[in-house]
């Protein structure tokens, strides 16, 4: 469906399915989010970065018609998201927000089959189409080996998988994730990272996650979107945007950006005051 | 052969075989412990194949069998909206009892009926109802007034600066005039020996209107016990399913208070033991919580009746008597 080419409708089929134009979000004189336009690229992973308070988490919920626009308009497959039954929305689009939390004693496989929920109705309860969803969702966030342990004994990056093997349940082509790194240990962030970029190039899924560490950001987006004080300072390819002028404009960080000679992909280190101690080391060596 | 198999709601089995004849021999117990301990095979005669000749017969239809009933309808009644509260509010701590809905509909009653003397059958439930949604409101404003807003702990804290404001109201009103309010003492302290059958009747369509309701959106509770966001993303209308759960708790405190006043505990303990065996999903967890509900009650019920017998101790005691311990296990051991 993505990608091709109707020669009848060019401009359609050349939009992206999740459009975000012109949108001021939040309360009172100072919105939060203001005057934001975004075309998500589909069948890529785009991440969201900014410094805390930026709006990103706000603009990721409005996306997600969690919260509601001010002014603007997010449309989803060309419709307004806010007029679109809100189960119609969630077959396309899926959510995970930031730091959820499983109610005691829920097993991992119990909390997989949630992301079958708007498949299901009173009619319609379960079907060997959910079951092979979930089962399908469970081996690619690799969860199986603890199906069927409560969520609350897992560690921390054991759980973050089986909140994303929630939301692939759904089975949606858009799936929007909030902070899904935060307070993990760099390695396990590095894995669920893998994890969502290969879920991106595999399934051809569009990804929309928020990050909070820079570098992490740089190994993995396809498209990176930096955000400050409600709006979008730079939006690109990663090698356009991951520059030091940005990291300074954005996040008032002074930082020399290097390349990784392993994947080519942008690095970016703090400067730091020279220390007199090791400065005379390397000058003796 | 490999396909997968797994079910998110649990096969039955004989469980809610076994757990409804357990309910029937508890019923059938509750009926035939009295002033007069009537016999099992008498109980079943009488209900099979009624005599209205025989003594015994008359006595369990006419007084043994409502109040039976009464306390199996009161016990499903309490157990379901407390797990209901306990869904939609992600907080353990939540159930009639706690979030000050039974003192405000008792108090309610206490008022319309003692004070200004209007005891029309029909208008008790709907009294108790309106106090349920006051006192509810009145619980979350103060709640969500505090710093951080309506959070858990807040909601408990002022939940019990409401309780204890209404229940010392109470208390001052029964000091002034004792002798009529000798006749309030059922929804004054939570009593099933009390029950009018007129009240009865007209609290029969709240019940059954909050416990259609309430198994109704158990699928959509299972999706909001969550978080709102993560309920949100998976489709469900969280204002919708919210305003629901509110009608069938509001429902459901109302047609238990009028028919025998405030019974504390039931709602807060029974959906947690239910927890320990059917799980997390609101599916199971609504029938079993009715069951276990309505059999914890008329247990508790033959207990008042028996433990000082000739004397009877008010129900709504025993309940907390008895719920109390039971709560501080689950504390210890789950919560």
């Amino acid at each position: 469906m993505t990608g091709y080419n109707n020669s009848d409708a060019p401009e359609e089929s050349a939009a992206s399915c999740l459009r975000v134009a012109g949108v001021a979000v939040g309360y009172g004189d100072a919105p939060i989010v203001r005057d934001v336009s975004l075309d998500v690229p589909d069948g890529a992973l785009t991440v969201l970065v900014g410094p805390n308070g930026s709006g990103k988490s706000t603009l990721m919920k409005a996306m997600a018609r969690v919260l509601p626009v001010r002014s603007g308009e997010i449309r989803l497959d060309g419709r307004p998201i806010g007029a679109m039954p809100t189960r119609e929305v969630a077959k396309r689009l899926a959510l995970l927000p930031q730091g959820p939390i499983a109610p005691e004693g829920l097993r991992v496989r119990e909390l997989v089959a949630q992301g079958r929920y708007p498949h299901q109705s009173l009619l319609r309860q379960w079907s060997r189409r959910d079951a092979e969803a979930v089962e399908a969702a469970m081996q690619a966030a690799d969860v199986i080996g603890f199906a069927d342990r409560p969520v609350s004994e897992l560690s921390g990056g054991q759980r973050q998988r089986c909140w994303i093997a929630m939301v692939l349940a759904q089975e949606t082509d858009i799936l929007l994730l909030d902070e899904p790194t935060t307070f993990l240990d760099l390695k396990v962030q590095v894995d669920l990272m893998r994890l969502l970029r290969r879920i991106a190039k595999e399934d051809g899924r569009t990804l929309v996650v928020v990050l909070h560490e820079l570098n992490v950001a740089a190994a993995f987006a396809d498209h990176l979107i930096m955000m400050q004080d409600g709006r979008i300072l730079a939006e690109g390819h990663v090698e356009r945007v991951f520059t030091a002028a940005n990291l300074r404009e954005v996040f008032g960080l002074e930082a020399n950006v290097l390349r990784d000679p392993a994947s080519g992909r942008p690095v970016c280190v703090p400067v730091v005051t020279p220390d007199a101690d090791v400065m005379s080391r390397i000058a003796a060596q | 052969m490999t396909a997968p198999s797994f079910r998110p709601v649990r096969r039955p089995g004989f469980a809610p075989l076994l757990a409804l004849a357990a309910l029937a021999l508890a019923f059938a117990w509750h009926v035939s412990v009295g002033a007069r301990t009537i016999p099992l095979p008498v109980v079943a005669e009488a209900l099979l194949s009624y005599d209205a000749s025989v003594f015994e017969h008359v006595v369990i239809v006419d007084l043994r069998l409502p109040r039976a009933l009464l306390a199996a309808m009161v016990g499903a009644a309490l157990a379901v909206s407390g797990a209901l509260m306990q869904g939609v509010t992600r907080n353990p701590l939540a159930d009639p009892g706690i979030l000050g809905l039974l003192i405000g509909a008792s108090f309610a009653v206490v008022l319309v009926v003692g004070v200004f003397d209007l005891a029309a059958p029909a208008l008790i439930p709907l009294v108790a109802a309106l106090g349920a949604v006051i006192a509810a409101m009145a619980v979350w404003g103060i709640a969500a007034a505090a710093p951080g807003g309506a959070m858990p702990l807040t909601l408990v804290l002022s939940g019990a600066a409401v309780t204890a404001f209404l229940a010392a109201l109470v208390t001052i009103a029964n000091l002034l005039d004792e002798q009529s309010f000798e006749q309030l003492r059922v929804w004054m302290t939570g009593s099933l020996a009390g029950a009018q059958g007129g009240v009865m009747l007209w609290a029969l369509p709240w019940f059954g209107a909050g416990l259609v309701v309430a198994f109704a959106i158990a699928r959509q509770v299972t999706a909001l016990a969550m978080g709102e966001e993560t309920a949100t993303g998976l489709g469900l209308n969280v204002g919708r399913v919210k305003a629901l759960a509110l009608f069938a708790v509001v429902a459901l405190t109302a047609a238990t208070v009028a028919m025998a006043g405030p019974m504390g505990f039931v709602g807060l303990v029974v959906p947690h033991v239910v927890r320990l065996f059917a799980g997390q999903d609101y599916r199971q967890i609504m029938p079993w919580s009715a069951l276990a509900g309505a059999g914890y009650l008329l247990v508790v019920d033959v207990a008042a009746r028996m433990v000082l017998a000739p004397v009877e101790i008010s129900t709504g005691l025993v309940t907390a008597l008895l719920g109390a311990p039971i709560f501080v296990w689950l504390v210890r051991a789950r919560l």
